[in-house]
């Protein structure tokens, strides 16, 4: 995937350039506003991850115009600000999902990865699939290997969410900004608690376990490859 | 409670005694004057008397009665203030103008007072007189007197017209006080709004000043300027949060970055993972914290202020409830909605809902398996209040205002996981809305409870109650 970063502080920048990189991304990077929106007109991205703030054009100036010239590439914005408001307006200038600084690289990934697939939909889905578990999105119910499976609805939309993201990291904060819209840590990790009841739902009593934890980082669903 | 009553100011107090103090000296300054002119023309009127006594006399011992009738008759015929009356032994008048012996009344030594009809026109009217008797040889009085109707007519007038005056004295008075302290409230709330504005966060602003250079200038002068040294001292706060956020957090979360790195791309040996792994979760603790801190230092000083909103407390109650829910379920404790109506308030939804959460998750951290906790949104008169009860151990009173210090844990809940700043973020979140945040005794456990009030419920409209359908 080609990845365009747009970043002012070098060494966040290398540190950010490196490790897209080393999980296999093609990376382009720009350390001003107006160096990027050249960049980003010029060649087409992926995913460009731009900071909020920039020398010459701020990011969210980059964004929209960006956004005018009728590029939609997915944005992510990075900010040292974590501000609600601030998030909305990182939004609202056209960008994709917001990420507050400092993250872990996981979740930059995780997230970065989220983008793409959006970027390449398939065409709309009414039943989610993986392995023998299958969600019908229209009747709201799910069933693995046949037989019915009970969910509540806030269960239905976590599973929702991994199904759509399925052989994918899902962090924590992923799941708690899409599923409950929150933007906050929690105190105790009560995501755990809500995966391992979903988990006992699904994966109990089937030899193959479809919801994985993924070491510091979250959680992943997939079928055994 | 916001106009200040005029009449209830210091300035129209001061007003009303000076102006009390004002109308007795006055009145008391009126009262000496008259007293004094009454008594200079009762001297002058005695005066004249005597003069006409003493010539009357000489008269009747140089001609005798009929020359003392005589000069008598000749002065009255002037028909001036004079009044004269000689009466023989059985009191029968001889001469004079006056038509019989008054009744009079002493008015100190030999001089008298008394009333007579004086004839004006076809009738007459009854008028007062001052003067002397004076005894002559041979058994004769003589009464020397003076009109003084003129002097009573003004007495009179002066104690009608008195009590009008101080009236209108006290009425004006009233007026120009309540204009006057119209005036100085004016400014002082002017000064108390402003303060208000400054207490609730925006520190960026400063008292209005006038061009007179007056006491209020003045004071005003010295309070912005004390302002201007405690947002300097606010800003230079908030530099230091911010450089710990840019100074310390990123190489945290770098470190972070590199073990998760090194555990995916070394191959080690079981126990270096578990070491790396313990590595992560201890720099995403601390990571917690600085952000924690960082909430905090925001909220308090009134950054998040921007993102007010109206809030509606039960559904935020109804989700961060159901998140923990789980949780809960798992101890064995039971989370419980009190049932309660609408209530929205102006905030920051985010942060009551982390607030919330926080409360909640304490809750259950702290209730012991088989307890209960209870979240509760009530409509009280004070206010609207969002509380989180349990069945814990509780909060000893002398600690409750510790624990809501950052990283304060009490000796019980060391072991337990949390950063300490729980409770410090959710008292920064009440106050950034001015909310009262107040640990209780639930007997037993803890209630804590958030009472909104003043301008997170005085800015929305009033809730819409269902009209119950009358019928008939």
């Amino acid at each position: 995937m080609r990845i365009l970063v747009v970043e002012d502080d070098l060494e966040a920048q290398r540190y950010l350039v490196n490790g897209l990189k080393e999980a296999g991304h093609v990376v382009d990077d720009a350390a001003d506003g107006d160096t990027g929106l050249t960049l980003a007109l010029s060649r087409p991205y992926d995913v460009a991850i731009i900071d909020r703030m920039l020398p010459k054009m701020d990011g969210l100036r980059l964004v929209e115009e960006i956004r005018e010239h009728g590029n939609s590439t997915p944005v992510l914005f990075l900010s040292a600000l974590s501000e609600v408001d601030d998030r909305v307006k990182g939004l609202k200038a056209g960008g994709d999902d917001y990420l507050t600084k400092p993250y872990a690289f996981v979740e930059l990934l995780a997230r970065i990865d989220a983008l793409m697939r959006r970027r390449h939909p398939s065409a709309v889905k009414t039943r989610l699939q993986v392995g023998d578990l299958e969600l019908d999105l229209l009747t709201r119910t799910a069933k693995r290997n046949s037989s019915a499976i009970d969910l509540q609805p806030r269960e239905f939309r976590l599973l929702e969410y991994l199904m759509r993201h399925a052989g994918q990291v899902v962090t924590r904060t992923m799941l708690l900004e899409s599923v409950w819209e929150y933007h906050f840590d929690p105190q105790t990790n009560v995501i755990d608690v809500h995966i391992s009841r979903l988990r006992a739902k699904i994966d109990k009593g089937f030899e193959a376990p479809l919801l994985h934890t993924v070491r510091g980082a979250g959680y992943m669903i997939r079928a055994r490859a | 409670m916001r106009a200040p009553n005029v009449l209830r100011t210091l300035a129209f107090r001061i007003v009303l005694i000076y102006l009390v103090v004002f109308a007795l000296s006055a009145t008391a300054i009126v009262a000496f004057t008259y007293w004094n002119t009454g008594r200079a023309l009762d001297a002058q009127t005695d005066q004249a008397n005597e003069t006409e006594v003493a010539s009357l006399s000489e008269h009747y011992e140089r001609f005798g009665l009929g020359g003392l009738s005589d000069a008598i008759a000749n002065r009255s015929i002037h028909g001036g203030p004079e009044l004269y009356l000689l009466v023989d032994t059985q009191q029968r008048p001889i001469a004079g103008n006056l038509d019989a012996w008054p009744e009079t009344s002493a008015a100190g030594g030999d001089l008298v007072e008394f009333d007579y009809e004086r004839r004006v026109g076809s009738g007459s009217e009854r008028r007062r007189a001052r003067g002397r008797i004076f005894a002559l040889t041979g058994g004769f009085q003589l009464l020397v007197a003076r009109d003084v109707y003129e002097r009573h007519e003004t007495e009179r007038y002066f104690t009608t017209t008195l009590p009008w005056s101080v009236g209108l004295v006290v009425l004006l008075g009233v007026l120009g006080g309540a204009l006057i302290s119209r005036s100085f409230v004016k400014r002082l709330d002017s000064i108390n709004r402003t303060s208000r504005e400054i207490m609730a966060g925006d520190l960026s602003r400063r008292l209005p000043m006038g061009k007179s250079g007056d006491e209020f200038d003045v004071l005003a002068a010295n309070l912005n300027r004390m302002l201007d040294r405690t947002e300097r001292l606010m800003r230079g706060m908030r530099d230091v949060t911010d450089s710990i956020a840019h100074d310390l957090r990123t190489p945290l979360n770098r470190l972070r970055n590199r073990l998760e790195g090194a555990l995916h791309t070394i191959d080690m040996g079981r126990g270096a993972t578990g070491e790396l792994e313990a590595a992560i979760e201890e720099s995403d603790r601390l990571i917690a914290t600085f952000n924690a801190l960082l909430l905090i230092a925001e909220a308090e000083a009134g950054v998040a202020r921007e993102a007010m909103a109206p809030v509606d407390l039960p559904g935020v109650v109804e989700g961060v409830a159901e998140l923990y829910a789980p949780l809960a379920d798992d101890k064995g404790v039971a989370l419980a909605i009190a049932p309660g109506g609408a209530a929205t308030i102006r905030g920051n939804g985010s942060l009551i809902s982390q607030a919330l959460a926080n409360l909640i998750d304490n809750a259950i951290k702290y209730t012991p398996s088989g307890g209960k906790v209870k979240v509760a949104v009530e409509d009280r008169p004070a206010g609207v209040a969002l509380s989180v009860s349990d069945s814990g151990p509780g909060i000893p009173a002398e600690d409750r205002a510790r624990v809501l210090e950052r990283f304060v844990r009490l000796e019980a809940s060391r072991n337990s996981p949390g950063t300490g700043l729980g409770l410090s973020l959710v008292a920064a979140v009440a106050r950034l809305h001015d909310a009262q945040f107040e640990l209780a005794d639930n007997r037993p456990g803890l209630k804590a409870t958030l009472l909104f009030t003043g301008s997170a419920i005085r800015a929305l409209p009033p809730p819409v109650h269902p009209r119950p359908f009358k019928a008939g």
